[in-house]
């Protein structure tokens, strides 16, 4: 192994896991504040995906407003999903809301196969992000260098909001308790509806940065992704964005260097994603930089 | 308004799982024995969603065309089978147990067709598969057979097609799990070993998964082992991913695939990477091999009406294997299952729109030709017809 070998290697790392960081701020959010494992973010991040086909592509906008487009559309539906198949079970059993959340994943996809069939879309080429740097023989797309200094700065921005507004207050208050909060006069609505913005509109930023390396858009894009990222949370500490973004870099980090070191195993990529899951909730259930919860029965 | 909006909802659910089914099983109602059922069994989602449709459209236009057998008039019956095996045994049993069919075509997808072929064989039903190309379909099953060219064949026209390129060394991309891609990929290093007489001539051979969109691992693996060719069987979806990826990495390599990267989508994912890779395919539109095949092109073409710029090699494949069922079921003069394999075993020089076709003892079809193409100005275009003695 050279030392070229080694550096590109790295920067396929950090490009693939700071892509799995952006998505699981917003698996992780939600749950701090629901408690609830929001299933249909995978998908909503494939639609985000298929927003940006059509507003590029069928609409021929430019990639910057397209963007803007993408990210509001995203926020909407999410939102949208949150007040039509979470808010209505607000007081029914953790449980049901969670199923509810399946069932979303489900309904996505197959509306997604049934208006956009399964044939992969080529998703629009943003010249800015996927023109092509090489440093001597290590080569890679603008998209790998922006991911993850973008996705820092929206953590920076998430963190802002949660620590240093008076909604982030909020947000804070109800992760701790839901029910005190609320009789402290907390609109908690505009709480949770909040968090889903702020989820939805990563989840967007994330399918345009993730659509620029990997240009295929189809209906089950988004699973993998949502599995991976969900594992990301977990390993991070769910709950916890910094914890979430940790998560992200160390899960990418991992499956690329399988298949650096141990090139006979590349089969086994996914597999070292639900490996480290399991050690995870074997080892430290709270994750790396989770706090410990005492979960009141 | 809660309530309003759960149940609004609720019936978009059932709405979809509806549209779904209606379009799946379309006019099974008419069940009455002035039809005759053929069942059609294809992948229309997942991964390899967009060559199953391409497939279906063939069978449907040779439906059209030829929509009747002894008096009768031919219903397909269409399931889904996802692109997953378990799917693939769930979609089969209902053709032969729900719908009661009397023979199947199908499916896009050795992994599939392999998965569904028991069942086939106990409900003794004929099978006719199209573009299937894994030996293991057909082998030890008397009731299915393929009207396609197999992997090993196909494995051995790519490794003589890199020699010919001065290729000394190559790289195998496969999908973990996938009977096509493993079995085509295996197939073609054991003869592009056989032909360069070179037992190191493999530099590397990488695995991923279903569903991968990340390649940059295993090819920047490669890249430090730069080999001359990349050959990646692999799903028209994943295809473009690889061929994408493998080009931002600066590698240079030929990259090469099998019958499945004959699909727009690839181009129009892949954009101008494309431009160069090679392919093995059943069929050439500008070289019809029979009078039954230049009248499926002219015909064909104004089907298409422009929805694709060329004829793909599965819609052909997927006309003759409905031609080679309804040829068999005429003959049979029945719709007995027994008697229709037994007409199929019997089929004499068809006159397909992909060749002239026999079966094999095996049930597959004797083909020894394969087109090689590769992509030029967003274009699929031909370079040569191979003929393996």
């Amino acid at each position: 192994m050279t030392f070229e070998i080694f550096m590109q290697q790295l920067a396929n790392g950090i490009s693939i896991g700071s892509l799995y960081a952006l998505i699981a701020i917003g698996y992780t959010m939600v749950y701090g504040i629901l408690r609830l494992i929001n299933f249909a973010h995978g998908d909503i991040f494939m639609m985000a995906s298929y927003f940006m086909v059509f507003s590029m592509v069928n609409f021929g906008l430019p990639w910057y407003v397209s963007m803007v487009i993408v990210i509001i559309a995203t926020i909407l539906l999410g939102v949208l999903v949150e007040k039509t198949a979470y808010k209505p079970l607000r007081n029914a059993p953790r449980m049901s809301i969670m199923i509810s959340a399946i069932g979303v994943s489900f309904l996505l996809e197959n509306l997604a196969t049934y208006l956009f069939t399964g044939v992969p879309k080529g998703f629009p080429d943003i010249a800015i992000l996927t023109q092509a740097i090489s440093f001597g023989n290590i080569s890679f797309s603008v998209a790998t260098l922006v991911t993850p200094i973008i996705t820092l700065i929206l953590l920076y921005v998430v963190q802002f909001i949660t620590n240093k507004t008076k909604i982030g207050m909020a947000m804070r208050a109800s992760s701790i308790d839901f029910e005190t909060a609320r009789l402290m006069g907390i609109n908690i609505n505009r709480v949770i509806s909040t968090t889903f913005v702020i989820g939805s509109g990563l989840a967007a930023v994330g399918a345009i940065l993730w659509g620029s390396k990997y240009p295929s858009v189809m209906p089950l894009m988004g699973v993998m992704p949502g599995l991976k990222c969900f594992i990301a949370a977990v390993l991070g500490g769910i709950g916890n964005t910094t914890g979430a973004v940790l998560g992200g870099f160390i899960l990418g980090m991992a499956e690329i260097m399988l298949v650096t070191f141990l090139p006979s195993l590349t089969g086994y990529r996914d597999a070292i994603a639900f490996i480290i899951l399991i050690v995870v909730l074997l080892v430290k259930p709270t994750g790396l930089l989770g706090e410990k919860v005492t979960d009141k029965v | 308004m809660k309530r309003k909006l759960s149940l609004l909802l609720s019936l978009l659910m059932i709405f979809t799982m509806f549209t779904a089914c209606s379009k799946q099983g379309a006019g099974t109602e008419t069940s009455n024995s002035d039809v005759i059922k053929i069942g059609v069994f294809e992948p229309l989602t997942g991964e390899n969603g967009g060559g199953g449709l391409q497939e279906l459209d063939g069978i449907k236009y040779a439906n059209k065309m030829y929509p009747e057998v002894l008096g009768k008039k031919i219903e397909l019956v269409i399931v889904d089978n996802k692109s997953d095996k378990g799917e693939a045994t769930t979609a089969v049993t209902r053709l032969i147990e729900k719908d009661k069919v009397v023979a199947i075509i199908g499916s896009y997808g050795s992994g599939v067709s392999i998965a569904a072929g028991d069942i086939i064989k106990n409900a003794k039903i004929p099978a006719m598969g199209a573009s299937c190309t894994n030996p293991m379909v057909t082998q030890g099953n008397e009731y299915y057979f393929r009207a396609c060219f197999l992997d090993p064949f196909q494995g051995r026209v790519m490794a003589n097609y890199a020699l010919q390129q001065g290729a000394k060394t190559a790289a195998v991309i496969m999908q973990n799990g996938d009977d096509y891609s493993v079995g085509l990929g295996n197939f073609f290093i054991d003869a592009f070993k056989e032909l360069t007489n070179d037992p190191n001539c493999i530099v590397d051979v990488s695995e991923f998964q279903v569903n991968d969109t990340d390649f940059n691992a295993i090819l920047t693996n490669i890249k430090a082992k730069n080999p001359d060719v990349i050959f990646a069987p692999s799903s028209a979806t994943t295809a473009p991913l690889i061929i994408k990826q493998a080009r931002a990495l600066g590698i240079k390599s030929l990259i090469m695939g099998g019958d499945t990267w004959e699909n727009p989508s690839v181009i129009e994912v892949a954009g101008a990477d494309a431009e160069g890779i090679v392919l093995s395919t059943f069929f050439d539109e500008n070289d019809p091999a029979t009078e039954e095949a230049k009248k499926f092109v002219e015909g064909y073409k104004k089907e298409l009406a422009g929805k694709e710029p060329i004829i793909p090699a599965v819609a052909a494949l997927g006309y003759d294997a409905y031609l080679l069922v309804r040829d068999a079921i005429e003959r049979a003069g029945s719709t007995n299952g027994e008697a229709i394999k037994d007409a199929l075993k019997a089929t004499k020089d068809f006159e397909g729109v992909t060749g002239i076709i026999n079966f094999t003892e095996e049930g597959d079809a004797d083909k020894n030709i394969a087109v090689i193409k590769t992509v030029k100005g967003g274009q699929f275009v031909y370079i040569d017809t191979v003929e393996v003695k």
